[in-house]
């Protein structure tokens, strides 16, 4: 006998199978969470999801008996029946009684699970792509980081590395002194033998010799510019992970709390997309009627004000706001404007043009999102020619809660297959 | 008995209730000797320590150590884990592994009792009955399997890799749903083992071609040139494995495709003596590791504590709830087995004089061998039809009911009193006869000359329709098959409907 402890092998081994399922089912799951997505809660949007599909979709069929026909059957537990009892059938429901009529049958319509956030998220974002990847990977913001790596001959005398270079002069000392001083001793030995009196004329020579010999020891340089070692750095280009997603909100007496909380759906979205990308995703709320002011969440989604609209005021707080604290060199900005559509008409000029100059050239993406169901105004047309002529801005019109997240994905369809076909089209 | 004289050691094994890998080992080996003593034979054993984790996952895959990848295991993965977190489902104490080595899964989180519990009932009770039943030595090789499945897994993966995920996953869904059809009844198989797989798999490739191609060869023929008609039917007689059939004579199947077959079937088939034992596999090892515990408690090696945990543990398994109660789900095989083993060595040692009447070759006879040869030579069927005792249905109050589609109320036929007992050991042991509870198909005809069609025939018995289900098998067939698929019922009095085929006819002429 061997006792093995398996606890430390992987584990799950299931998951390759888990992933299969999901895999098989994504279309179902995807629908499953489309229609859950409008009744979700805001605030747990982040969370772990459980899902249902139809279990007829997920049934593996085997040939089987039906119902009916002459069945006999054993039961234990006889209490009152005795030989030639007639019953009534049970109900075919389910539970009590009725479970013995359909042993066969599986009850449960719906097969339900948990997927997790992670996986919620991928499917929920699936074909989904940050806006503008493409050309971010070009020009993205990159800063860098200097690290060490390795040494260098050559340098800065501050990047000296004393340690190293001491011990090339070192080497090269030994190394370039070792024949010399070997050359010494015998000439040194040959000297002790000779005698003085006899040959002064060789001694004289080889005490010279010796002297030269010592004078050349003497030479060697005890550091040289061969020796120097220096150390070396090199910029690792870092990416920045920094992401500032600002809110715009009309706040005036015409949005109606249920616009709002629809607007908020909308932001979360957009915040769990960028969060996915980014390290860091912070939010900065602006809400406005005639002025705007930068509060915090609560306030910006459930704080009433009175009055009228002027959306040039949002716009110009949030390029302040740019300009203080997001430097867009290091911070990839987005932005998504909720809005009913009301503006003082003089206004709705005035925002294209701040947009068109100011803003949308330091944005990654815009997005604005009109929520109503009456017509197009102002504000909208005059936006409308700026998404002609920006590709990082996009607009759409919400009219009730489940309209948001199809408006989503087009907002941010595959920008990859639109940038690869508009130059094609355009040559 | 050939129990050696009881010696009783002066004190328990262990006193609390966790486990270490000491204790495990101590117990193991007093357990060893004890089912020594009883004559238990067994193949050798390995424990292996998991998680509940790991559990659920060993769940999924049927208890398979190893197993190729599809969705369908996910699935069961979800559902079981799902049941479990929501406490609705308590897991298994134990998985054991018809193999050898025979593995056995102790749970880390149960307490010293649980895991000699787990050693009696797995490494010695199942142990022992799969080395020992018939069908198990005929069906399955120990020695082979984990090897077999090791070669499915890297085959199946490597055809993904070929192929395609998908296209496996396709072929394998339609394996699946003929699985239970892929075993012969009749006939003995040949045991299975990878290097026996692996050796004559590149033969098999090339010569099942070539096989296919005879069969299906569009050349005429001289002699049969003009009388078709008298062709002998091919297959010559209905094929009941339509896994095999498949495998052999699927016309344009490409042999990847038939290998996979063959895997699937050869799986379904390790587990086939599973299904058709399961009475007697589970009441076999209950009867053990309740005999063996008793016996460790006997020879002081266990505590009062320990035995009274016991013996809660093991009446929840062995609870038959009655028909009305709420938490009815058919006939606990645990209890029944359990009780029916138990019956067999009482009949054995204190017969009465009903057991003499019903009984008269075991009645006296000596309790280990009886119900040695009981666990040898029987399946779930054939044993109840055996040795299920008039004692046992009173203590049961078993009940047979006719349920005939053609009246309105169901009628009790037989209850436990005289005239009952032979009825309802009858109908309980045909409950377990895989020949009624499932129905029975068999491939009819191959439509050669013309549109290469398969027939199939469902014989029914009592009028007892084929589930809706059919419908979606018949179109897996079709899959596999290839070309049109049929599927007839012939009812009581021999007449033919057809219930499936695929394609599906166009219903619009009607």
């Amino acid at each position: 006998m061997q006792i093995i402890d398996r606890r430390l092998n992987q584990k799950n081994k299931s998951t390759v199978n888990r992933q299969r399922f999901i895999r098989r089912y994504r279309s179902q799951i995807k629908k499953a969470i489309a229609d859950r997505i409008s009744q979700r809660s805001v605030t747990d949007i982040d969370k772990s999801e459980s899902i249902s599909i139809p279990s007829k979709d997920i049934s593996e069929p085997t040939f089987r008996h039906g119902s009916g026909g002459k069945k006999q059957r054993v039961y234990p537990g006889n209490k009152e029946f005795s030989t030639g009892d007639k019953i009534d059938r049970p109900p075919p429901q389910r539970g009590g009684n009725g479970r013995k009529a359909s042993d066969n049958g599986e009850g449960d319509d719906e097969f339900s699970f948990q997927i997790s956030s992670e996986e919620y998220m991928d499917i929920l974002f699936e074909d989904l792509e940050l806006p503008n990847l493409k050309r971010n990977k070009l020009k993205k913001l990159v800063n860098y980081k200097t690290i060490r790596s390795g040494f260098n001959t050559d340098g800065n005398p501050s990047n000296i590395d004393i340690i190293r270079s001491l011990k090339g002069s070192m080497a090269r000392r030994i190394a370039i002194q070792l024949p010399l001083k070997r050359k010494l001793k015998k000439l040194q030995a040959e000297l002790a033998l000779v005698d003085k009196e006899k040959d002064p004329q060789h001694e004289l020579e080889l005490v010279e010799t010796i002297e030269a010999i010592k004078k050349r020891i003497k030479r060697i340089p005890y550091i040289d510019t061969f020796d120097l070692r220096y150390k070396n750095f090199t910029k690792l280009p870092q990416p920045t992970t920094n992401a500032v997603m600002f809110c715009l909100m009309d706040v005036s007496g015409s949005m109606d709390q249920q616009t709002k909380e629809m607007a908020k759906r909308f932001y979360i979205l957009l915040y769990l997309f960028l969060k996915r990308s980014y390290k860091d995703v912070e939010v900065v709320y602006i809400r406005h009627h005639t002025q705007a002011k930068e509060v915090d969440e609560n306030e910006f989604f459930y704080s009433q004000e009175t009055g009228g609209t002027i959306v040039s005021s949002a716009l110009k707080l949030m390029q302040e706001i740019v300009q203080a604290r997001y430097n867009p060199t290091d911070w990839n900005i987005y932005a998504a404007q909720a809005s009913d559509g009301d503006n003082w008409n003089d206004d709705s000029n005035y925002c294209h043009k701040l947009l068109d100059t100011n803003l949308l050239p330091l944005v990654r993406h815009y997005t604005y999102v009109e929520i109503t169901d009456r017509e197009p105004q102002n504000l909208w047309h005059e936006y409308q020619r700026l998404a002609d002529v920006h590709q990082n801005f996009a607009m759409q019109k919400i009219t009730q809660q489940n309209d948001i997240y199809p408006v989503f994905r087009e907002f941010f369809k595959k920008q990859s297959i639109i940038n690869q076909l508009s130059p094609r089209a355009k040559g | 008995m050939n129990l050696k004289p009881k010696k009783r050691v002066s004190s328990p094994i262990s006193t609390g209730s966790d486990w270490t890998y000491e204790l495990v080992d101590q117990y193991y080996k007093v357990i060893e000797e004890i089912a020594n003593d009883f004559g238990l034979d067994t193949y050798p054993n390995q424990l292996e320590i998991i998680s509940a984790e790991q559990m659920l996952d060993a769940y999924a895959s049927v208890g398979m150590p190893i197993g190729y990848n599809h969705w369908s295991f996910g699935k069961h993965f979800i559902k079981n884990e799902q049941s479990y977190r929501r406490g609705r489902m308590g897991l298994a104490y134990e998985i054991v592994i018809n193999s050898s080595p025979c593995i056995a899964y102790l749970m880390e989180e149960n307490n010293m009792m649980m895991q000699a519990l787990v050693i009696a009932h797995a490494c010695f009770g199942h142990n022992s009955f799969f080395k020992g039943n018939y069908l198990f030595k005929t069906w399955t090789d120990a020695e082979a399997i984990i090897d077999y499945l090791i070669f499915s897994k890297n085959y199946i993966a490597e055809c993904e890799q070929l192929y395609g995920i998908d296209e496996v996953e396709s072929v394998l869904d339609s394996c699946h749903a003929l699985m239970n059809f892929g075993v012969d009844r009749y006939k003995r198989p040949y045991p299975i083992s990878m290097r026996e797989e692996k050796r004559r798999q590149k033969e098999r490739e090339e010569y099942l071609q070539s096989q296919v191609n005879e069969l299906w060869n569009t050349i005429p023929n001289k002699s049969s040139n003009d009388e078709d008609k008298n062709q002998p039917r091919f297959p010559s007689e209905p094929q009941e494995n339509i896994l095999y059939f498949i495998e052999k004579n699927a016309p344009m199947m490409p042999v990847w495709q038939r290998e996979i077959v063959r895997i699937v079937r050869k799986t379904g088939q390790y587990f086939y003596p599973q299904r058709q034992t399961q009475v007697m596999n589970e009441g076999w090892a209950t009867f053990w590791h309740y005999t063996i515990l008793n016996e460790l408690y006997d020879r002081g090696y266990t505590t009062d504590g320990f035995m009274i945990e016991f013996l809660q543990s093991h009446t929840n398994v062995v609870t038959q709830p009655e028909f009305d109660s709420p938490y009815f789900n058919g006939i606990n095989p645990y209890a029944l087995g359990f009780n029916m083993m138990t019956d067999i060595r009482r009949i054995c040692e204190n017969p009465t004089p009903e057991d003499k009447r019903w009984f008269p070759e075991i009645a006296g006879s000596p309790w280990q061998e009886t119900l040695t040869f009981a666990m040898q030579n029987f399946k779930d069927e054939s044993f109840i039809a055996q040795y299920l005792s008039p004692k046992l249905i009173r203590e049961f109050k078993l009940f047979s009911i006719k349920d005939d589609e053609k009246e309105k109320k169901l009628e009790v036929t037989a209850i436990h009193n005289d005239s009952g007992y032979q009825e309802i050991r009858q109908n309980l042991s045909e409950q377990y006869n895989m020949s009624i509870s499932e129905p029975n198909i068999e491939i009819y005809e191959v439509n050669l000359s013309g549109d290469r069609s398969l027939t199939l025939h469902h014989t029914q018995t009592n009028n007892i329709n084929l589930a809706d289900t059919a419908s979606e098998v018949v179109k897996h067939l079709h899959q596999l098959w290839g070309f049109p698929v049929k599927l007839m019922s012939i009812d009581d009095k021999g007449k033919q409907s057809e219930t499936a085929s695929s394609p599906a006819k166009d219903k619009t002429k009607i």
